[in-house]
């Protein structure tokens, strides 16, 4: 692969850092007007999501990481896998281990399409769009006429992701959930 | 094709109002308006200042002679000091090579000046004052604090007399880098300062008395508890770094061997050297007065007068547009 050099670095740059993928979120160069300029870095590592603060030397050089963003649609699980299908009419399926998947378990839902991080080309992490629609499995039965008053009670989704919604949900019903928040924000 | 300019036209507005209080700053103050060339047969020597070079070719002839764009007025500054210009000031345009970022343009405005007589405290106080002029709208607690005592107060270590291995222990510790193990203590220092302290330091802060090695064109000092120190300043406001003041160095035999030390610093860095500058050296042999000065960075005070976060919002054309 190819390197970068440290006027290259920007936000979404994507490099190999003690042997693990990690993505820039965010680049600042610094410099002291009479001192060493750096360039500090927020990187992420795709593998592990961890974020931190990394700074390099002007003029260091890294690794550039084979790693690519995918739309893919889930088809199922085998238990240890999690396909996944490429949209771009290849057809082309990808297995995810448990760890690539990581929390986006709680929002799997087949044919929706999730954005798969590929590395080397195989999976090492997955990401769910910001909303889906998820049926509820299971919840204590709605109190009619109590949709004014702001409570709320657990309720299961078929995903078994738990979630906190209004006492007027019954089960059965399609809900739109925020991914990012694990929110309930409304019927679907 | 985006043709438009980086910053709002309001911006722009705000921009020359600052630039008119700081002209009637220095007007009620009785301190001289100067324009000095932006193009120089010499650039500066500081080990982390790149000049940007440029080629003049006289007509009828195809060899150009390289010449650079000025990173500061400082050099001819100097000379019109020494030549008798009394106390001076210049809204200049400056040039640094490398220099992009969120808070840094390769081609910016310095407020720069000089007052005879002035030593570092007076300076200080004056810079305070021409800020408040500008940021009217906050009443600004000023703190000053020397370069030791930021290091006490953030970081526990006192920068002046701690081993190299306890500064550069201290660094590691806070800071995830790789460097070699031969880097010179102030890229350290540097890295501390950037790191740690700027974030910390209070809100408005003189920092001053730097270690005698980042003297740059500062003229050295003892400290109360010792130690040979710089007597130069810097100036940070929300954590933005914002002008930088020397108590000048007169002596033209000291000026030589900064120049020197400067190249020195530069070979090992790998940089090209750069010629000395005989004028500046030559004025100081004939004598500059006694004399503090002090550069302040415009846009940097524009983005606290406005509260931009990024250099390009408060210039017409940042240098990807222009």
């Amino acid at each position: 692969m190819a390197n970068y050099s440290s006027n290259e670095f920007k936000s979404g740059l994507k490099v190999m850092l003690e042997g693990d993928p990690c993505s820039m979120v965010d680049v600042e160069f610094v410099k002291p007007g009479k001192g060493q300029a750096f360039t500090r870095v927020r990187m992420k590592n795709l593998k592990t999501g961890r974020v931190w603060d990394r700074t390099f030397k002007s003029g260091e050089s890294i690794e550039a990481a084979d790693v690519m963003d995918l739309n893919m649609e889930y088809l199922y699980t085998d238990g240890e896998f999690w396909h996944f299908m490429l949209t771009d009419g290849t057809f082309e399926q990808y297995g995810a281990d448990a760890s690539a998947v990581g929390d986006s378990i709680k929002w799997l839902k087949e044919q929706e399409v999730y954005v798969v991080t590929l590395w080397n080309d195989a999976p090492i992490a997955v990401l769910a769009p910001n909303f889906v629609d998820l049926e509820v499995a299971e919840t204590d039965p709605g109190l009619k006429g109590d949709t004014a008053q702001g409570g709320s009670k657990p309720a299961i989704l078929a995903t078994g992701a738990t979630v906190r919604v209004p006492l007027f949900i019954e089960q059965g019903e399609l809900l739109k959930i925020d991914t990012r928040s694990g929110e309930y924000v409304s019927r679907a | 094709m985006p043709w438009q300019p980086s910053a709002d036209i309001h911006l722009l507005k705000q921009r020359a109002k600052v630039i008119n209080q700081i002209r009637a700053f220095f007007d009620a103050r009785d301190v001289l308006e100067v324009d000095t060339p932006v193009m120089s047969h010499y650039g500066v020597s500081d080990p982390h200042i790149d000049s940007i070079p440029v080629s003049f070719t006289p007509d009828g002839t195809s060899i150009g002679s390289s010449m650079y764009l000025m990173s500061s007025p400082e050099y001819a500054m100097k000379r019109l000091l020494a030549a008798g210009s009394g106390c001076i000031y210049q809204i200049a345009k400056a040039f640094r090579n490398g220099e992009a970022g969120r808070r840094h343009n390769p081609e910016f405005t310095l407020l720069e000046w000089y007052r005879l007589d002035f030593n570092l405290e007076q300076l200080m106080q004056e810079v305070a004052c021409l800020i408040d002029t500008v940021l009217i709208d906050e009443v600004i607690e000023w703190h000053f604090w020397s370069y030791r005592k930021a290091f006490e107060e953030v970081l526990s270590i006192d920068p002046l007399t701690a081993s190299d291995d306890a500064i550069k222990a201290k660094a590691l510790a806070h800071v995830d880098i790789q460097m070699d193990d031969c880097s010179p203590r102030d890229t350290w220092l540097d890295l501390l300062m950037s790191h740690c302290i700027e974030p910390q330091l209070p809100a408005a802060c003189f920092i001053f008395d730097y270690p005698s090695s980042q003297a740059a064109l500062a003229r050295t000092g003892i400290d109360e508890r010792g130690n040979k120190v710089a007597r130069r300043f810097e100036v940070y406001v929300n954590s933005i770094e914002l002008a930088n003041g020397y108590h000048e160095l007169t002596d033209a035999q000291e000026q030589e061997q900064r120049f020197a030390s400067d190249n020195a610093a530069r070979s090992a860095m790998g940089k090209v050297s750069m010629a000395a500058e005989v004028r500046l050296i030559a004025a100081l042999q004939a004598g500059l007065p006694e004399c503090s000065g002090v550069a302040l960075g415009v846009e940097r005070l524009l983005m606290l007068a406005s509260g931009e976060k990024n250099i390009a919002r408060v210039m017409a054309f940042n240098h990807h547009l222009a």
